[in-house]
């Protein structure tokens, strides 16, 4: 299978003060299309600065980051821009929707900048998946925290990304609504054979994964397979 | 990787329009509330311009009927052979006037005024009309030998038609009253009201005598085709040889609309400052929206969107919200306008008919959409720098700016100013001395307001109470807009305070020194034979004799031995016009007065040879006939050449109310000449002064008397009105001050509704919460009114030590007044925002709220 994401040799550090700290440590490893792929580790590991250095959302201090078999150290901002939207989706903790769009809206919007004919109807089908269709014209203040995460989910899936990037997708939910968001999302990602990368520090998601990299001080421990692959 | 690429349009300037529109629906109130900043602005900003408009365009429609003719030539002198061999050849004058100021006796009344009297004879006026009561009287006047007698004056003495007027030696029916004349205005007819006699009386009243002030008018009618720029072009150079000028209706009309175009401009620029201000608040507002908006950019950039798309959805909401500004501006603005007519009637010598045209809209349109874009631009240059990992964690310095792109913008915001005010003044040094004026004002404001606050800070009263201390700490609360609000509410008290310390100032210059030895009677036109019959009754009747002034009046015949002709027709001469054409008033002494003061040369002084006679000119005359000391001046002494030598220039305070003049001869030389005489005296009282003025008159009906307590409160009458408008002007800084005041207290709402609920969970009272909204809006009111008070008489100070010359003593009216009105004004405004607070349950405003 091909190589999706290939991460070589990364490092990242930031200034806090007058103090360097050192988040990422020479971090390598790559992902193949079509898996899930989780990232655990303690609060303070690195997660969510691994996982922002594979989206482009930032820059490296050193090593490469290859995504989709486009190196992002060549890309402008610009340039990762349209990159993500056309290869990637993403999930966040607290779910990071546009508070002043309604639920659809919310769902075309990725579609919207790809210049897409008809993103209506492939945003309220997304949303009927979700079992949202009956709140298409709601405002985010008007959903609670699952729904709000299911109109996420929605979201992420609307551009049909090569590569789904979910970062603590249950963090703020209770555990019968995250599981069920989980179940939809797993559900989802299967439907449309996307890659899909979990960060989070609950193992029992991880699990359900195929591989499972794990984080510590900024360096790897372990990158290995789970049970389910 | 096996994924097929699929073909991906970008999404185009529709979708920018989409989430703008969007995105702003649901931001509604805001956009409001940033769009009613600049309204006002604008609406005075059009007002003005497009009233402006309607006065030019009314003035060239109306100008015949301003002028009465088509043209007319005219003379301070009566025509001589030339002057009159031009209007024969010009077929003659369809209509002749003269005209001067008189005393009018009223003898059932047993009253005098100082009149202007004009006599004519023709079918004058050919275009407009003489608007009388009754109408008739306008066409039988001449006919029945009648007067026609001002309205006003009417009015005032209690005068009915059939009462007698007399004038100098005769005495005429009043046969209708005059309502209006062409070119006549409320504030020109004030000092000496006018009255219409026939022509054929004015000889007979013995007031046409050496000295006096007469204007000889020859009214035409053009021939049909008449070029009368041509004629201008052509016979005005040869009347102005002969002290004689010729003026069409138009060139009348441009210099009327240039003088009220001036005034025009500076109205403008009051508006503009206004407008101004309104910008500076949504500067201030949509820094605060924008930072709000900056997690939802970094989600649109996190799935796709570029910078320059995140940029333009915000530009277009506010470019949006500009042009709706602008146009809702330019609508109130032409409503506005209406008003005008009323508050300017008196200086209009027609009535104004209102039209609409589509420049001023366009202009609110431009002003809004490129203001509001303009002064929104530094915060909108935030969406551009934020990173999409802003989504995952908040950064340190999330949001880095370009200091390059910050003073890129600050200066195209300075170049706007400078070419909006040039194209206002149509002068580049006034233009950029008001861009310079601007900052200075604004930066002293926040720098007292900067001051202010770090003292707070450094010196904070902690042994105030919980309630004082709070409401202080507010001033500073994050996204405060304490340094706005001070800067909105300053400007226009700054304004609106020097506009009223500088009424003061005028007024005060112009003011009459309470002492029997300042004159407040003057009798003019006295001649030598009565001067000494007119001095002795004046001290019969108790009154002390402080002038006795001789003057002769002549021209300038040579300028440095070249001809005044010559020099007219030199086209690179820079003498000023006036000097050539002036009948200049002259008297001799050997000695200074309170109101001279010696620049150059002495005073008296010997000529450098016998035959040259020694003069002293005043610094404005020296400066405008380009001459100095020891220079020579032929004069035209009533036929007789006289030449002089230049042997001082005095500085001259012609603002004190006195005598002054711009030649002196030394005595000795002119004692022969023909000669009228001012005489000035103090009277005590007006009952006395009007006993005097009655029995002058009827002793001397050929002299004039002014009274200075009569002008001078003519004086005030005029510069309160002006005043009026101008702080009407004033008024909608104060006004913007006040919206961007709402604007604030609306965009913190949420904040200070929640530090009111923690309050009441902890268990404040509904009182101390109160007490602390309504101290913070008090700090507010007083530190945004006293700083513009305290940059007023900072700025009233100079006026008067560097313009007007005189000394200042502030008035108490803008600290008892205008500060408190401000600042309870401020109060009312934040203390209404917090009654929903209060009468609620704290969870239930919370939930409201977030909702």
């Amino acid at each position: 299978m091909a190589k999706i994401l290939n991460v070589s040799h990364l490092g990242k550090s930031y200034t806090s003060g007058s103090k360097n700290l050192t988040v990422l440590d020479d971090i390598s490893f790559h992902i193949e299309e079509g898996e899930t792929f989780a990232i655990v580790g303690p609060s303070g590991s690195g997660k969510t600065t691994l996982l922002g250095l594979c989206a482009g959302l930032d820059r490296p201090d050193t090593g490469t980051v290859e995504l989709c078999g486009t190196e992002l150290s060549k890309l402008n901002e610009d340039e990762r821009a349209l990159l993500r939207n056309r290869e990637v989706g993403f999930i966040f903790q607290n779910f990071q929707l546009l508070p002043t769009l309604t639920a659809l809206e919310n769902v075309i919007v990725p579609l919207e900048l790809q210049g897409a004919s008809n993103p209506g109807k492939v945003g309220m089908d997304l949303l009927d998946k979700v079992g949202l269709a009956d709140r298409f014209h709601h405002y985010p203040t008007q959903l609670s925290g699952g729904e709000q995460q299911r109109v996420a989910l929605a979201r992420a899936f609307s551009s049909r990304p090569s590569i789904l990037f979910a970062d603590e997708p249950t963090g703020n939910l209770d555990e019968e609504t995250g599981e069920k968001v989980v179940q939809l999302l797993f559900d989802l990602n299967k439907e449309a054979g996307t890659t899909l990368v979990i960060v989070s520090h609950n193992l029992d998601l991880a699990q359900q994964c195929q591989r499972i990299l794990r984080l510590k001080g900024g360096k790897i421990l372990t990158n290995e397979t789970t049970v389910l692959s | 990787m096996s994924r097929n690429r699929r073909i991906i349009k970008k999404a185009g300037l529709d979708w920018l329009f989409k989430m703008a529109w969007r995105d702003g629906k649901a931001s509604g109130k805001r956009l409001l509330l940033f769009m009613a900043s600049i309204i006002l602005g604008i609406a005075a900003v059009v007002s003005i311009q497009s009233f402006g408009d309607s006065l030019k365009e009314n003035i060239a429609l109306q100008s015949k009927a301003l002028m009465g003719a088509d043209f007319i030539i005219d003379s301070n002198q009566p025509p001589n052979e030339r002057v009159q061999e031009i209007i024969d050849s010009l077929g003659g004058a369809d209509a002749k006037g003269v005209s001067f100021p008189s005393m009018a006796v009223f003898p059932k009344q047993g009253a005098t005024k100082l009149v202007n009297i004009k006599g004519l004879e023709g079918a004058f006026p050919f275009y407009g009309e003489l608007e009388t009561s009754p109408a008739s009287a306008a066409t039988e006047y001449q006919k029945s030998g009648g007067a026609l007698v001002d309205a006003t004056l009417m009015l005032q003495y209690g005068l009915q038609h059939g009462d007698s007027i007399k004038i100098g030696n005769i005495g005429l029916p009043i046969i209708g009253t005059l309502v209006s004349a062409p070119g006549s205005t409320g504030v020109s007819t004030s000092v000496a009201p006018p009255v219409l006699i026939p022509y054929r009386f004015i000889e007979a009243t013995g007031l046409v005598q050496v000295g006096s002030r007469v204007g000889y008018d020859f009214y035409f009618v053009a021939k049909p085709n008449q070029d009368l720029k041509e004629l201008d072009k052509k016979i005005d150079p040869m009347l102005d040889a002969e002290n004689a000028d010729l003026d069409t209706h138009t060139s009348t009309g441009q210099r009327l609309g240039r003088r009220y175009e001036n005034f025009g401009k500076f109205l403008n620029l009051v508006a503009f400052i206004a407008l101004l201000l309104g910008c500076v608040g949504i500067a201030s507002s949509v820094h605060i929206y924008i930072k709000e908006k900056l997690k939802s950019v970094a989600v649109l950039k996190c799935i796709g969107a570029t910078r320059k798309q995140t940029f333009l959805i915000y530009l277009i909401q506010i470019a949006g919200m500009g042009l709706i500004g602008g146009l809702i501006g330019s609508v109130v603005g032409l409503l506005l306008q209406q008003s005008f007519p009323l508050f300017l009637q008196d200086f209009l010598p027609f009535e104004v008919a209102i039209s609409f045209s589509f420049q001023p809209i366009l202009l609110g349109l431009l002003l809004g959409l490129f203001m509001s874009v303009l002064f929104a631009l530094t915060p909108l240059l935030g969406t551009w720098y934020v990173s999409p990992l802003q989504v995952l964690r908040i950064l340190e310095n999330g949001s880095k700016k370009s200091r390059k792109a910050n003073l890129l913008v600050l200066l195209a915001i300075m170049v706007f100013i400078f070419l909006f005010s040039f194209w206002l003044l149509q002068n580049w040094k006034y233009a950029l001395s008001f861009v310079i004026g601007i900052l200075v004002v604004f930066a002293i404001l926040a720098g007292i307001a900067t001051v202010f606050m770090k003292a707070v800070k450094n010196y904070f009263p902690a042994s105030w109470g919980f309630t004082a201390r709070q409401s202080l700490l507010n001033l500073f609360r994050p996204n405060n807009q304490t340094m706005v609000l001070i800067l909105a509410i300053g400007v226009g008290t700054f304004l609106i305070s020097t506009l009223y310390f500088s009424r003061d100032i005028l007024l005060a210059k112009t003011s009459l020194e309470k002492t029997e030895n300042t004159p407040n009677l003057i009798l003019v036109d006295v001649q030598t034979e009565q001067k000494d019959a007119a001095a002795q009754s004046i001290v019969e009747m108790g009154l002390p004799l402080l002038n006795n002034i001789p003057i002769v009046t002549m021209r300038m015949q040579k300028i440095k031995d070249h001809s005044v002709n010559d020099i007219r027709l030199d086209t690179t001469s820079t003498i000023n016009r006036w000097i050539l054409n002036h009948e200049f008033r002259v008297t001799y002494r050997d000695s200074l007065i309170a109101s001279e003061t010696s620049e150059a040369g002495r005073w008296p002084a010997e000529p450098s040879e016998a035959s040259l006679v020694p003069i002293s000119l005043s610094d404005n005359v020296a400066r405008d006939a380009q001459v100095q000391l020891g220079d020579r001046l032929t004069f035209n002494v009533q036929g007789v050449l006289m030449e002089t030598e230049v042997a001082s220039i005095r500085a001259v305070d012609w603002g004190r109310m006195q005598l002054n003049f711009s030649i002196l001869f030394p005595t000795a030389i002119l004692e022969n000449a023909p000669q009228f005489h001012v005489l000035t005296t103090n009277a005590p009282d007006e009952k006395k002064s009007a006993e005097v003025q009655k029995a002058l008159v009827r002793q001397f009906p050929t002299v004039s008397i002014i009274d200075l307590r009569q002008v001078l409160g003519i004086v005030e009458n005029i510069l309160d009105k002006i005043s009026w408008v101008i702080n009407f002007m004033a008024f909608f800084s104060i006004l913007t001050g006040i919206i961007v005041l709402i604007g604030s207290v609306r965009t913190s709402k949420y904040q200070r509704i929640k530090e009111s609920v923690l309050l009441r969970t902890l268990g404040a009272k509904s009182s101390q919460i109160s007490k602390i909204a309504a101290l913070e809006y008090l700090y507010l009111g007083i530190l945004g009114s006293g700083t513009g008070i305290l940059l007023s008489l900072l700025s009233s100070q100079l006026l008067a030590l560097f313009i007007f010359k005189t000394a200042f003593v502030p008035s108490w009216v803008p600290f008892l007044v205008v500060l408190p009105g401000i600042t309870a004004l401020v109060l009312l405004i934040g203390l209404s925002n917090n009654r929903s607070v209060l009468r609620s349950p704290p969870l239930e405003v919370l939930r409201k709220e977030a909702s």
